[in-house]
């Protein structure tokens, strides 16, 4: 049994003119310990899906269909007081700014010691000790003086290092990842991902990442979900995707990092933007964008073509698939 | 390395800006003076303005020590009862602070609970507390308090009002005024719920309780520092309005308003003392009160950062 299974998963946001589509037919899964990237661009859907997970979705968005099965439970129907069990114990999350996410009135240690007592029993001495002992672990210089500190205190990376230790406090199965470094300088994000990665290898926790930064993904996660327009478009093995996207779109992305184009030169980019929620195309949601559109695309939603671990959503790829196994011709795309 | 609470408080933005600031430091050492001396009136009151025993009538309307009828006993000269005007203003600004503080408290109480469930709810139940708060504050709060007040008095009778004027005082203070804070805590928690913290503590798998008065209502806290010592001042003028109604505090155990009410009657006589000595006393503590509002309205919103 994986250990969190997403099937078909449909989230709406009621608005006066009717619902609107954020998420459709969304399925994935991942396994304990296997670290799993989400990438697209802004609106793509993807932090809507962490949410959805740990049943956030503040109003007006709601679960409208599928199934989210953690360990075999169904998150989308448990009652808040079981959903709060799960979070922050066998699911944590780690969000974008770490500069919004602690308390500004409270002390690290206050936070921390708060997230133990709320799922365990256990006097302040042992909480204050797993705590310090879990600052120790993200690489925090001085844990015990940190401790008292409040986070106005500390710069910005190590801000980050103590929300990454507080999602650790419980030690959770899974760790769902909202862009964790896009606050941060350059420097610093590399230290946060190699600091993820460490972590995740070591006490074996399930990763989702949620990001745009390829460089990130391929750096981190073993399997890729490559999303667009609420819809997951292609998902594979990281890098396999990296080396040889099949979707359009993700070959747009991958084309359009500063690495794939001649010093000097124009950088790549892929015409057009997101269509917004409200009026998401007909058909293939990217095909006014898409290099290899064609009349069915507008008209018909694409079905994945399964590979052997991997999915694509395309026409497109679909059509070049069928020539290719009615030719015979020896380019079957590599796995 | 670990840094006391007072040390810390001694390095803020907040304890500098107070030293700078003459007329907080001078409103302070006054309402402290104030407290203190409210406190301890038991000790340092030359009488006790409660113990009939101690009063002669023959003693009353005696004009302060320094005009020339007046007695060196008194040293603020007496009111219309033969009682010693200082120890009665000292016990007098007790029951007053009493009041006032805690009037104040329930207020708060009811106020903040309902600012932030409404806040943090919203939709319908905000809508609801909301309008009912409306409401609540169309009628005057000394409206409110004549009402219950009279009715009370018409229904019990006045000993068994005498008896119970502080804690209905209180009472019908503290219930008038919840609509202050829950607005002002409503609209803080409005916005810092929308902050990523509280996302982030919902992620933990706190409770709703938790995130509201653990989370949210701390980092509500200025404005609401701001409005308690307004409200205080609030509170106290409020009880001497209706204690100079004749709905507040006994002639038997005055407040300053009841004490202010209690000489009214000499005035045109030319004991003047009676009402005015309590009078000033009150503005001061009002003013004294209100000048410390100000400066932490000033402080504590970084809007308004004065050069």
């Amino acid at each position: 049994m994986p250990l969190l299974e997403v099937k078909n998963l449909e989230v709406k946001f009621a608005m006066r003119r009717g619902d609107l589509t954020a998420l459709r037919d969304v399925s994935f899964s991942i396994d304990k310990g296997e670290r799993l990237g989400i990438v697209g661009e802004s609106g793509a859907g993807k932090s809507v899906t962490a949410y959805s997970i740990l049943n956030l979705i503040s109003k007006p968005g709601y679960i409208s269909g599928g199934q989210i099965l953690f360990q075999g439970k169904d998150l989308s129907k448990l009652s808040p007081e079981e959903m709060r069990a799960i979070r922050g114990d066998g699911i944590s999350m780690i969000f974008q700014d770490p500069m919004m996410t602690l308390n500004p009135v409270l002390t690290i240690g206050t936070q921390m010691v708060e997230v133990l007592h709320a799922h365990r029993e256990m006097s302040d001495q042992q909480a204050r000790a797993i705590a310090i002992e879990k600052l120790v672990q993200v690489h925090i210089p001085s844990a015990a003086t940190r401790f008292e500190q409040y986070p106005h205190e500390l710069s910005g990376g190590m801000r980050q290092r103590i929300v990454i230790a507080t999602a650790l406090l419980t030690d959770p199965l899974l760790i769902i990842a909202d862009e964790p470094t896009t606050a941060l300088d350059v420097t610093i994000q590399a230290e946060i991902i190699e600091l993820l990665l460490e972590l995740c290898e070591s006490s074996d926790v399930g990763l989702i990442l949620i990001t745009h930064d390829l460089g990130v993904v391929s750096q981190v996660t073993q399997r890729v979900l490559v999303m667009y327009a609420g819809r997951i478009v292609e998902e594979g093995l990281t890098h396999g995707i990296i080396r040889n996207p099949r979707h359009p779109y993700t070959q747009g992305l991958i084309g359009a990092l500063p690495q794939q184009t001649v010093p000097g030169g124009r950088l790549n980019q892929i015409r057009g933007v997101m269509p917004s929620l409200a009026n998401t195309p007909s058909g293939c949601a990217f095909h006014p964008r898409c290099p290899h559109v064609t009349d069915i695309c507008e008209s018909v939603v694409p079905e994945y073509s399964i590979f052997d671990r991997s999915r694509v959503a395309c026409h497109w790829v679909k059509d070049q698939l069928g020539d290719v196994s009615e030719q015979k011709i020896n380019e079957t795309p590599a796995p | 390395m670990t840094t006391t609470t007072w040390e810390r408080f001694k390095d803020s933005s907040f304890y500098w800006s107070f030293r700078r600031d003459k007329v907080a430091v001078a409103s302070l050492a006054v309402l402290c003076v104030f407290v203190a001396a409210s406190l301890l009136a038991p000790l340092i009151a030359p009488y006790n303005p409660y113990d009939p025993t101690q009063i002669d009538l023959m003693d009353s309307e005696m004009p302060p020590v320094w005009i020339a009828e007046g007695d060196g006993r008194f040293l603020l000269g007496t009111d219309g009862q033969g009682r010693d005007l200082l120890s009665t203003i000292l016990y007098g600004t007790r029951i007053s602070l009493t009041i006032g503080i805690c009037a104040v408290i329930l207020q708060a109480i009811l106020g903040v609970s309902i600012g932030l469930v409404a806040g943090y709810r919203g939709g319908r139940l905000d809508n609801f507390l909301m309008r009912v708060a409306d409401i609540q504050l169309s009628f005057s709060t000394l409206m409110v308090a004549i009402i219950v007040l009279a009715v009370f008095q018409g229904l019990f009778g006045t000993e068994l009002y005498e008896r119970l004027a502080i804690l209905m005082l209180i009472l019908v203070i503290g219930i008038a005024e919840w609509p202050q804070y829950a607005r002002t805590v409503r609209a803080s928690v409005l916005a810092e719920k929308k902050k990523e913290y509280v996302d982030a503590v919902r992620v933990i798998g706190l409770g709703p309780m938790r995130i509201m008065f653990r989370h949210i209502l701390p980092n509500t806290l200025s404005p609401l520092l701001v409005i308690s010592t307004l409200q205080i001042a609030n509170a106290i003028v409020t009880e001497a309005a209706l204690s100079f109604l004749g709905l507040g505090m006994p002639v038997t155990k005055p407040s300053l308003g009841s004490l202010i009410n209690s000489g009214f009657e000499f005035i045109l006589s030319g004991v003047w003392w009676i009402t005015i000595i309590p009078g000033v006393v009150l503005i001061i503590l009002v003013l004294v009160m209100n000048l410390l509002g100000d400066f932490m309205r000033d402080v504590l919103n970084p809007k308004l950062y004065k050069e």
